[in-house]
């Protein structure tokens, strides 16, 4: 049982059942990142799907946009503790990218340009619960929130979201991207405040 | 690091400025981290309803206590509590410390670049103040970006740093209001350039600040030759 912080009483503006334990609403959009912001050119961009010797599909730009659009609408949770609610984003369902993906693999390593690394079980990534995005609030998805494209997981939290997605690797076994080899969880539930390890 | 919530008593407070103040916590046992690292703050009010938020360790206080700086925000719900009203005896819920990637610690190679924007000093001065206990000789250099002088952060210490700590510089940019004889102005890509080490020493960079603070900071170190993955950034509001 918590002890009351004396004098304490809140704002309360925040309590609201969308909002996971331990988390506060803001409008704002904060930025996390682990270093230098990499600016990659549309015309550079490609995105790959490796599920073993001989099962790598890729995606330039201009395929990505010949696939079927998606808009959607989600709730985000930051493990810094800030939650954005209703943010609207456009891109590709990773159903679609995974249509002919042949694998057994049940974990996925993601990959950005500039090196950064997280781990997702597949299940996580299907079944419409994750998209590469492209666009946020209707503009162009900005540098600083991993334009031109970023994986969007949004049930887990928000650093599973990869900036400057260009990958996902199929693995056998679950492996430790960069912040969950630096004290962050292997997977990330803000409802069960899978935070740290 | 320690998942569950310890409940700390706070110790001491200061001003660092009108808006800012640093708490001294006092853990029930030993407490140990790395310069960098953050912890969780739970506060809770008599009927529940709690709220958490993380924030930058200041300084190590072995065995037992660590020291935050927290920094008023204009719609914060938490930061004006700990700024205004918390009082040295009161108690805490805190979480941590926590964070493997922002750190720093005397064994690593290559110099120690440290740029800071506002309040983004304080996981910084924590390393900072590691440097000098350990009598560190790697060389380190502090640039500190703050509005005016009275937004300024440990302002006494910094001087004691510098004086004792020969491998120590500490480079103060002003970005609306300067001391006599300095100049104030948004900082500029030359001036980043002139207080860091070259690209050539291969620095640890840590920048610290605003997310357009980190942004800027960052892109142009790359610009100057600095090596991406030597560079770690952190942003507070983040």
């Amino acid at each position: 049982m918590a002890i009351p912080t004396s004098g304490f009483t809140g704002r309360r503006k925040n309590r609201d059942a969308n909002l996971p334990p331990g988390q506060y609403l803001t409008d704002s959009f904060p930025v996390l990142s682990a270093g230098p912001t990499p600016h990659v050119l549309p015309a550079d961009w490609t995105f790959r799907v490796d599920a073993g010797p001989g099962q790598t599909h890729q995606w330039n730009w201009e395929q990505l946009q010949a696939l079927p659009q998606e808009d959607v609408t989600r709730d985000i949770h930051c493990v810094t503790h800030w939650s954005k609610f209703g943010t609207t984003w456009r891109g590709v369902s990773l159903d679609t990218l995974f249509e002919d993906v042949e694998s057994e693999a049940e974990y996925t390593m993601v990959h950005s340009y500039g090196g950064y690394t997280t781990n997702v079980p597949l299940d996580d990534l299907l079944d419409g619960k994750a998209w590469i995005v492209h666009e946020f609030d209707g503009e162009p998805l900005a540098p600083a929130h991993g334009g031109p494209a970023r994986l969007l997981v949004p049930h887990l939290y928000f650093w599973k979201s990869a900036k400057w997605v260009n990958g996902i690797r199929l693995m056998e076994q679950d492996l430790p991207g960069f912040w969950e080899t630096n004290g962050y969880n292997m997977y990330g539930d803000p409802w069960r405040e899978e935070r740290y390890w | 690091m320690r998942r569950s919530w310890q409940t700390v008593e706070v110790s001491a407070a200061r001003r660092e400025t009108a808006r800012a103040r640093t708490l001294r916590l006092r853990f029930p046992d030993v407490v140990t981290g790395v310069p960098g690292q953050h912890v969780d703050l739970r506060l809770t009010a008599e009927d529940g309803y709690q709220a958490v938020r993380s924030y930058s360790v200041a300084a190590w206080v072995p065995p037992r206590e660590l020291e935050l700086t927290v920094e008023e925000l204009d719609d914060g719900e938490v930061s004006p509590f700990l700024v205004g009203t918390l009082s040295v005896g009161d108690q805490l819920e805190v979480r941590g410390p926590v964070g493997g990637w922002f750190t720093w610690t005397p064994d690593l190679a290559g110099p120690l670049q440290l740029i800071a924007g506002g309040s983004g000093v304080v996981p910084l001065m924590a390393m900072l103040r590691s440097h000098s206990e350990a009598r560190s000789d790697v060389p380190a250099r502090l640039l500190y970006s703050v509005r005016s002088p009275d937004h300024m952060f440990y302002r006494g210490e910094l001087d004691v740093v510098v004086q004792e700590d020969p491998q120590v510089t500490v480079d103060i940019a002003y970005s609306r209001v300067a001391p006599d004889g300095r100049s104030a102005g948004r900082l500029t890509h030359e001036a980043v350039t002139a207080s860091c080490f070259p690209p050539g020493d291969a620095p640890a960079v840590y920048i610290c600040g605003s997310t357009g603070f980190v942004e800027a900071v960052a892109a142009w170190l790359v610009e100057d030759g600095h090596d991406a993955a030597r560079i770690r950034t952190e942003r507070y509001g983040g």
